[in-house]
């Protein structure tokens, strides 16, 4: 009940958040210099024809009319027509929601998958060779392109070992799962770069807690001391950074998606952006900007339940 | 709290050898150095042109010749990386100090003014940082149509916030010091206090910041780049020769992969002068 009262607030808190969201998707294709309808048209169109489709577009209209018209595309589920398309802009985006939300969950998964153990070996071990080796190979991580890991991995696996999938994102759950595990790969090591450090520093910080001790001095083995209550006392920090890097994460898709060919909404805004249908980018832009929004919200609620300490109010 | 100031009892000579050795910040300026002077003494020195298509040369394997091979074109792929490292280095540098410049002044007076002023920044601030930065970046870009200065144009509006929110935080936590209070009842001018007092000792979190900004810039600047929507070719930049080298990769795999290793040096150079400078400017303890 409690959570569902959180949700519901948080929710209504966000109501003022999305129609500023909605204003910047909107004057991002009108204030910034540049004619979407010369653009369209080309080089070579006349001024007669930019001119009707201006009008088509309804850019000839003042400021806040075309935004009121945005908003009611909006309030009435379409989000506008696609150019290219030709179909209202939500249908589209939709049809490309699945693989994107696919590739933020598993890539997290890796991610966690990854930083648990490695966090682990590197605190308790620390300041030991191997400590030093995990964290040289994560500032590589970090500075490592993704797109270029991901050209490298289509080599490697598509002509090398052939495993994995090198594009495309497959039948079923098995199959999106085995499609996408290299993409999801490439995106987790960015994100392990960063949460193996947090979550080092804190178990490190933890394991000198008075309650470790108590835990000890009842007699429990140092294993399940590490388990039990160190690693599920230090998760919390890493939950945080996972939140603050949110947006960088599902940013990072977009790239991800055009390496790996994944029919995802990332591969949909840079096709669209060279198509140059905007009133699709438009639609993207308000549809990445709620999913960072409602990722937020559910890592919220996740830190409150691994946290007891935490109200939700 | 009471300090007695004592003479410095004769140091030893243990005590007296300053500088205190910074591992990461002596190895990060050591490998921009080396990389500063390949980019522009190496270009110099190669007898080969970045541009120049030569196709009896094409995808030549890495060897005595051409120590990276060359592209599909015949241009030497060491050349262009050194090339490309200028233009890179460049743009991100740009990319980076606008947003730092915007940002820090935004931050500075949100922070030190507070009240409206405050909140009507701050809710800016909130609003654009739930666009994902790539999606901003790539829109903005995409509208503009590529180009370098438009790149400069979209980082900028998009980056500052971060600088922006670093610095109000700090400038919220200085302004109530005694040496603040002490410039105002000098009379001093806002515009002098923020920029003799306030600043200085609220800049230093934002310039470590910006160490771990350029990394994140170039790797922004390369993807862009690489999606065709940065520099365009056959301007010579990792992102645009990792792109190129991806229709050969099964025959040329040197193309794309030498242009990768020197994102990966340049952003192993800046994430320890970030850490040195950490080290620096904020002693723990």
């Amino acid at each position: 009940m409690i959570v569902l009262r959180f949700v519901l607030l948080r929710l209504i808190q966000m109501i003022p958040a999305l129609i500023g969201i909605t204003i910047v998707a909107f004057l991002l294709l009108r204030v910034l210099p540049g004619d979407p309808a010369s653009l369209l048209i080309g080089a070579r169109g006349s001024t007669e024809e930019v001119e009707a489709l201006r009008h088509q577009l309804g850019l000839d209209a003042p400021l806040w009319q075309q935004y009121l018209t945005f908003l009611g595309d909006m309030a009435n589920g379409s989000f506008g027509q696609s150019i290219t398309q030709r179909r209202p802009v939500a249908t589209v985006v939709l049809e490309r929601l699945p693989p994107t939300l696919v590739l933020i969950a598993y890539s997290t998964v890796l991610a966690i998958i990854l930083t648990v153990p490695l966090a682990m070996l590197a605190a308790v071990r620390r300041n030991s060779w191997i400590d030093f080796a995990i964290k040289a190979v994560f500032v590589v991580a970090m500075s490592m392109p993704p797109f270029w890991l991901g050209v490298l991995l289509i080599l490697l696996f598509g002509l090398k070992f052939p495993i994995f999938p090198v594009s495309g994102y497959g039948e079923g759950v098995f199959g999106h799962l085995w499609h996408l595990f290299l993409p999801a790969f490439v995106i987790a090591l960015g994100t392990a770069a960063l949460t193996i450090r947090s979550l080092r520093s804190s178990i490190i910080a933890v394991r000198t807690a008075d309650f470790i001790d108590t835990a000890r001095a009842k007699g429990l083995p140092e294993n399940a001391v590490l388990r039990r209550h160190v690693l599920r006392n230090s998760l919390i920090s890493t939950i945080s950074v996972l939140s603050v890097h949110t947006s960088w994460i599902i940013g990072g898709t977009v790239v991800i998606e055009a390496v790996f060919a994944l029919p995802g909404v990332g591969d949909l805004l840079v096709t669209s952006i060279f198509t140059r249908d905007y009133p699709v980018v438009q639609g993207l832009t308000v549809t990445f900007a709620a999913l960072v929004m409602l990722i937020s919200l559910i890592t919220d609620v996740a830190y409150a339940a691994v946290d007891p300490r935490i109200r939700l109010e | 709290m009471t300090t007695t100031i004592t003479e410095t009892p004769t140091a030893s000579p243990r005590q007296r050898r300053l500088p205190r050795l910074n591992p990461p910040l002596t190895a990060g300026l050591a490998m921009l150095v080396i990389l500063l002077a390949a980019v522009l003494l190496g270009p110099l020195f190669s007898p080969y042109d970045p541009l120049k298509v030569d196709f009896a040369e094409a995808l030549r394997p890495p060897g005595a010749v051409h120590w990276f091979g060359t592209d599909n074109l015949g241009r030497d792929v060491l050349t262009r990386v050194l090339a490309a490292g200028l233009v890179d280095l460049q743009i991100a540098t740009v990319c980076v100090v606008l947003p730092f410049l915007i940002g820090s002044t935004v931050g500075a007076v949100a922070g030190y003014f507070g009240g409206l002023t405050d909140r009507i920044l701050m809710r800016i601030v909130d609003i654009l940082w739930a666009f994902p930065f790539y999606v901003l970046v790539i829109a903005i870009v995409g509208t503009l149509g590529p180009s370098t200065g438009n790149m400069y144009l979209a980082f900028t509006l998009v980056v500052w916030i971060s600088f922006a929110r670093i610095v109000r935080g700090e400038v919220l936590s200085v302004r109530q010091s005694e040496y603040v209070m002490a410039a105002r009842l000098l009379g001093y001018s806002h515009l002098r206090i923020i920029l003799r007092h306030v600043l200085p000792n609220a800049i230093t979190p934002a310039i470590v910041y910006a160490m771990a900004d350029v990394v994140l810039t170039i790797l922004a600047v390369t993807a862009l780049s690489f999606l065709g929507l940065g520099v365009q070719p056959p301007t010579p930049e990792w992102g645009v020769m990792i792109a190129d080298g991806r229709n050969f990769i099964f025959d040329a795999w040197w193309i794309s992969t030498f242009p990768g290793f020197a994102i990966i040096y340049t952003g192993i150079a800046f994430t320890l002068l970030g850490d040195g400078l950490d080290d620096l400017l904020r002693p723990k303890g």
